[in-house]
């Protein structure tokens, strides 16, 4: 690294010998105008990031102490803490966006450990040296790529009511025909239930990946070890495995949990056209988007936006804050 | 688990995988059986899984059904889609590979500082500000512009540029400062090169995001000329009466560019995924 002027000398002298300049002055020349080129490389990204998270992100605030409609010939007044009094207790408005809350909630407490045990029960099924493993692990994680819009009508037919739908045909013909005309969309009891089914079918994949890179990483000595020592398979999981990928394991219970507050597609695609059961399935953002868009009261779809943040942000501390002891370098 | 497992063992394994293979595979195999048949056997029970009469007449039904000012037409819708999804793709790739250098490998007063805005913005899901964007922007509803220009600049691709720059030993880069490069020349010349993994994996975590975007559409786009797929796939699905056997081949339409994109480059795909989860 101390051989920067022969190397200069060498390179100069090569390129036919420009006048011989003075090494010394040149580096710290260059190094000062390092900041110019590093300033003009970052600009045009956070720039964009400044623009368009950044100042949305505080005006999103700014919009939810104000009484703004989209279209009203009156002028934004200011409202103060009035939008978060109505979300949250105001009789006529707080109903659907509580609900909301409460199907937000509902939906991650049963999709994180759901989805997490079963991704890591196809991450150790896959983690496995078989012929073919790779056709396997592509097509559990086929269906990630396939968009949410897309992933609402295929289930939207499978869960068909009456005997037509799949899923009730197939019931009918495993009970002689005692069950199969259920509702699934359309019932209240059983609308969450359908969406957390083709959320998790759809997103299983992704965390499956995640886990199975974790798996990978625990040195196969460690196994081999273990089973010198006569450790059950069991054993081996719980010894082994487990706390081989527990940073990962958190990584991606958290990952999923700030996720699953993030539900809107399949929800909005599935009440306008599917049938869906408006009530039990509202989700934060749909209701963020119902607010602005179908009534353009912005200042109170912002307030719901600026909720939906605070929640994400909760989870995301708490994610650094578990993951960071045991994942860290 | 590197050790070679019993014959018994390994049938087990197989039997176990298949099995849940197969009910994974239900719904694609739903969706391309459907798409082929004829629209009013495909929601009928059991017997939407027969695969009698098939034939493509539901694909050139759709392109014939959307082919006119008032529903759209198909292959505008699919224009839009691919327009968008390589303006953001290349255009990301390009700022935030850049700014990713700028950050990581030149050393300036207060980079320390921008990157940890960075950082802080990538915890801003873009569902947090979706709301007020719309506002902001109510006048250009129904323009290419609005729909691409947001998800360009991107916290979480600048930050997975980061992490791998990183990785990349000093020296080399030094070699070339040495010979006379300048900083724009070693990232172009040098460290670009380098570094396909990761523009691979950006690019293509990238263009799944975008293929699928549903959101911002939902709120920023009526117009039929300038809707995208995801979009009127669910203006398509939400027509009386359904016709469910074009509705199904729509869709198969909608996902075969990922499908081509995911068989050709998975192997990216996945370590992307992997590895920015691994380090995150």
């Amino acid at each position: 690294m101390k051989t920067v002027e022969p190397a200069h000398a060498v390179s100069s002298g090569r390129d036919k010998a420009p006048p011989p300049k003075n090494p010394g002055p040149a580096r710290p020349a260059r190094k000062s105008r390092e900041w110019v080129h590093g300033l003009l490389m970052s600009t045009p990204a956070v720039a964009g990031l400044i623009a368009f998270v950044g100042v949305p992100f505080g005006y999103a605030v700014v919009l939810s102490f104000y009484n703004v409609r989209l279209g009203s010939p009156l002028a934004p007044s200011f409202f103060g803490l009035e939008q978060y009094r109505r979300l949250f207790t105001d009789p006529d408005l707080s109903g659907p966006f509580l609900r909301a809350l409460l199907n937000n909630l509902t939906f991650a407490v049963v999709v994180v450990p759901l989805q997490t045990c079963l991704a890591l029960a196809l991450a150790i099924l896959l983690n496995r040296k078989l012929k073919a493993i790779g056709l396997f692990r592509s097509l559990f994680f086929m269906p990630v790529v396939f968009p949410m819009a897309l992933v609402a009508v295929i289930w939207r037919l499978i869960l068909a009511r009456s005997d037509q739908g799949l899923l009730n045909s197939a019931l009918h013909a495993v009970s002689f025909g005692n069950w199969g005309a259920f509702d699934w969309l359309g019932d209240a009891a059983t609308a969450m239930a359908s969406i957390i089914v083709l959320s998790v079918w759809q997103g299983v994949g992704f965390q499956m990946v995640i886990l199975l890179a974790g798996l990978q990483q625990i040195p196969t000595e460690l196994y081999e070890a273990a089973r010198l020592d006569r450790a059950s398979r069991w054993q081996q999981f719980r010894h082994v495995t487990l706390p081989g990928i527990r940073g990962t394991l958190v990584f991606v219970a958290m990952l999923t949990s700030v996720l699953s507050f993030r539900v809107f597609d399949q929800v909005y695609v599935l009440i306008h056209g599917g049938g869906l059961d408006e009530d039990a399935t509202r989700t934060v953002m749909y209701q963020a988007v119902t607010t602005a868009f179908d009534q353009n009261n912005i200042g109170q779809a912002s307030a719901i936006t600026v909720v939906f943040f605070l929640i994400v942000v909760v989870l995301t501390l708490v994610q650094r804050r578990v993951v960071r002891p045991g994942n860290e370098d | 688990m590197a050790t070679t497992r019993p014959p018994l063992r390994r049938l087990a394994d197989y039997a176990v995988l298949g099995v849940l293979a197969f009910v994974f595979a239900l719904p694609v195999l739903y969706l391309l059986l459907g798409s082929l048949k004829p629209s009013d056997e495909v929601l009928n029970g059991l017997s939407g899984f027969l695969p009698t009469h098939l034939s493509f007449d539901n694909y050139t039904a759709v392109l014939d059904a959307l082919n006119s000012d008032s529903t759209g037409y198909f292959w505008r819708f699919m224009g839009v889609s691919l327009l968008l999804a390589f303006v953001v793709v290349t255009g990301g790739l390009f700022i935030n590979s850049m700014a990713a250098y700028g950050l990581s490998r030149l050393k300036w007063r207060g980079r320390e500082a921008v990157f940890t805005l960075v950082l802080l913005l990538m915890l801003v899901p873009f569902e947090s500000v979706a709301v007020p964007l719309f506002y902001m922007f109510n006048d250009q509803r129904n323009t290419l512009f609005i729909q691409a220009i947001p998800f360009i600049a991107n916290a979480f691709s600048v930050y997975q540029f980061h992490t791998f720059f990183r990785s990349i030993p000093p020296s080399i880069e030094e070699a070339a400062r040495i010979d006379g490069a300048g900083p724009w020349r070693t990232f172009f010349a040098i460290v670009v090169p380098m570094s396909k993994p990761a523009f691979a994996s950006v690019a293509i975590l990238t263009f799944l995001t975008q293929w699928g975007s549903f959101l911002w559409p939902v709120l920023m786009v009526s117009d039929p000329s300038v809707r995208p797929l995801p979009l009127e796939m669910s203006v398509f699905q939400g027509q009386l009466p359904p016709d469910w056997g074009q509705i199904l081949a729509f869709g198969v339409l909608l996902v075969l560019p990922v499908l081509v994109v995911f068989a050709f480059f998975q192997r990216w795909f996945v370590q992307g995924v992997a590895s920015s989860a691994v380090k995150g």
